[in-house]
């Protein structure tokens, strides 16, 4: 397939009806969160959009995020890899391997220099080479040839946004994310751990439409990052009117209410879980019972434990503050109750657990 | 010993729920006295909005059913079902996998999806054509 068409011919080709088109665009305004009413306007666009080349280059990761976007519900897989991009390169996805793969990365680049979309997922290593090559090359080195003719970079999941688990203290590679390596080209971070899997198609999509979404500090587009999950949360009545789960098990936790101290950064996650949902829009975490862990918030990892609540500091307040005020949280959130004693359970928390630790807990 | 059942550990809903069921209700009153009034057609994308669980078949129970119900078939079905109000229909669509991709209310005569398409209709027509040039031999004029 020539990636000159446009997709309006592509789908015609296909025998798409009209219909059917604009079936797509009306799941494509919901999905971008757009009114209803720009549908005519997405449509016009994704008329005339061309069949961008897409390389995926995938880092210190854990093939989550690519476990993720081939569940996306948005448009089907199928139709977004191969109708609306041009997959030129995915370790996982594709079926050349060795030195065929790396020909059609190395093509592909050269054919589309200045035009393609370059999708990382994972972070970089930045310590020893070695510690992640693809064919012998070093990530860094990959990722700055790979940069240098890209269009725009989708930086896909925490660890490619922010850093993610390899970044958690003490990084032992040096891990950074896209955006601490390069400052010259349009980067969109989609993070979660992974993202919604919609979310990403529809970062694509949005690029194939209307360009570079709409970015908040964290380079996060505005259109899923937004709004925090606690102020989309179906349980935030609860939390308003002072109705707290305490254990995971009480008649709190039963009646559905709020699961603020049992640990959750709903507060200060920006995340579109509460209302794009997962699995086909079934549910999600705080849904099913569990604290939102704020995984597409920088550091989370390092945020002093999945089951304290916000109100509970850190061993790293300074980090917690700065980020809470680049995402417009109110910082006196997490001041409120600030006192050494907690400081020093918080540190305790990430003592280094031994073999004979775990041997005598079995 | 009695065994604990997963029933035991069903998270219930709680009596607060959203509480935005009623609004959209309203909204949706809102929308219909504009259809009426003005001619203006209203969509609500019902994903955007935050709905605890069963709060969405709450709205549709409100809504109730209708005389009309029609099913397309592109890039899989879609449902479109016309409510006890007439004018406000709910519009599902599902991929091929029959996932849905989108809910919606429609405030509207009739859904713009179901009418056929001028591009279509284009379609269609030099399809017939050449369907009737083959059987007949000649040209179609």
């Amino acid at each position: 397939m020539k990636n000159d068409q446009t997709l309006g011919e592509i789908l015609r080709q296909q025998g798409i009806s009209r219909r059917g088109f604009l079936k797509f665009c009306v799941a494509t305004a919901s999905l971008l969160a757009l009114p209803p009413g720009m549908v005519p306007a997405i449509a016009a666009a994704l008329e005339k959009a061309r069949r961008p080349s897409v390389i995926w280059l995938s880092f210190q990761e854990c093939t989550g995020c690519t476990e993720s976007l081939t569940r996306s519900d948005a448009a089907s897989i199928e139709d977004l890899i191969f109708n609306t991009i041009s997959l030129d390169y995915h370790h996982t996805l594709q079926a050349a391997s060795g030195t065929g793969a790396e020909d059609a990365r190395e093509s592909a680049m050269k054919e589309n220099w200045g035009k393609y979309v370059l999708v990382v997922d994972g972070s970089i290593p930045t310590g020893n080479p070695g510690y992640s090559t693809i064919a012998g090359i070093s990530n860094v080195e990959m990722l700055m040839e790979a940069a240098a003719g890209a269009a725009a970079i989708v930086a896909v999941g925490s660890c490619a946004s922010f850093g993610g688990i390899p970044h958690a203290s003490p990084n032992p590679t040096g891990a950074v994310s896209v955006t601490d390596l390069i400052s010259d080209k349009p980067i969109v971070n989609v993070p979660g751990c992974p993202p919604i899997p919609v979310v990403i198609a529809g970062v694509l999509t949005h690029f194939l439409t209307f360009g570079i979404p709409e970015l908040d500090e964290l380079h996060r587009p505005l259109a899923f990052y937004g709004k925090s999950i606690h102020d989309r949360c179906y349980r935030r009545p609860f939390y308003d009117k002072g109705l707290f789960a305490e254990s995971f098990d009480d008649e709190g936790a039963k009646k559905g209410w709020c699961l603020y101290k049992l640990g959750c950064k709903g507060p200060t996650t920006y995340n579109a879980c509460a209302t794009t949902k997962w699995n086909q829009g079934t549910s999600f975490p705080i849904q099913s019972g569990h604290p939102c862990l704020g995984c597409s918030q920088p550091d989370f990892w390092d945020a002093g434990g999945f089951y304290h609540a916000l109100s509970i500091p850190t061993e790293d307040t300074a980090r917690t503050v700065l980020y809470g005020a680049a995402t417009g949280v109110a910082a006196g959130l997490a001041l409120g109750g600030l006192n050494r004693a907690r400081k020093a359970h918080a540190a305790r928390k990430h003592e280094k657990v031994t073999i004979n630790d775990l041997e005598k807990g079995g | 010993m009695a065994r604990t059942t997963l029933a035991e550990f069903a998270i219930e809903v709680g009596d607060a729920g959203t509480h935005n069921v009623q609004p959209l209700l309203h909204e949706i009153r809102h929308a219909l006295a504009q259809l009426l009034e003005q001619g203006k057609e209203t969509v609500i994308d019902l994903r955007s909005i935050p709905l605890a669980p069963g709060e969405e078949a709450a709205i549709e129970q409100a809504l109730g059913e209708g005389e009309v119900r029609a099913t397309l078939s592109a890039l899989g079905p879609s449902d479109f079902r016309e409510t006890s109000y007439p004018g406000v229909w709910v519009v599902t669509h599902y991929n091929r996998d029959d996932q849905i991709v989108g809910k919606f209310v429609e405030v509207t005569s009739a859904p713009a999806l179901l009418r056929s398409q001028t591009e279509d209709i284009a379609a269609g027509l030099q399809r017939l054509e050449a369907r009737l040039t083959q059987d007949g031999g000649g040209r179609v004029v």
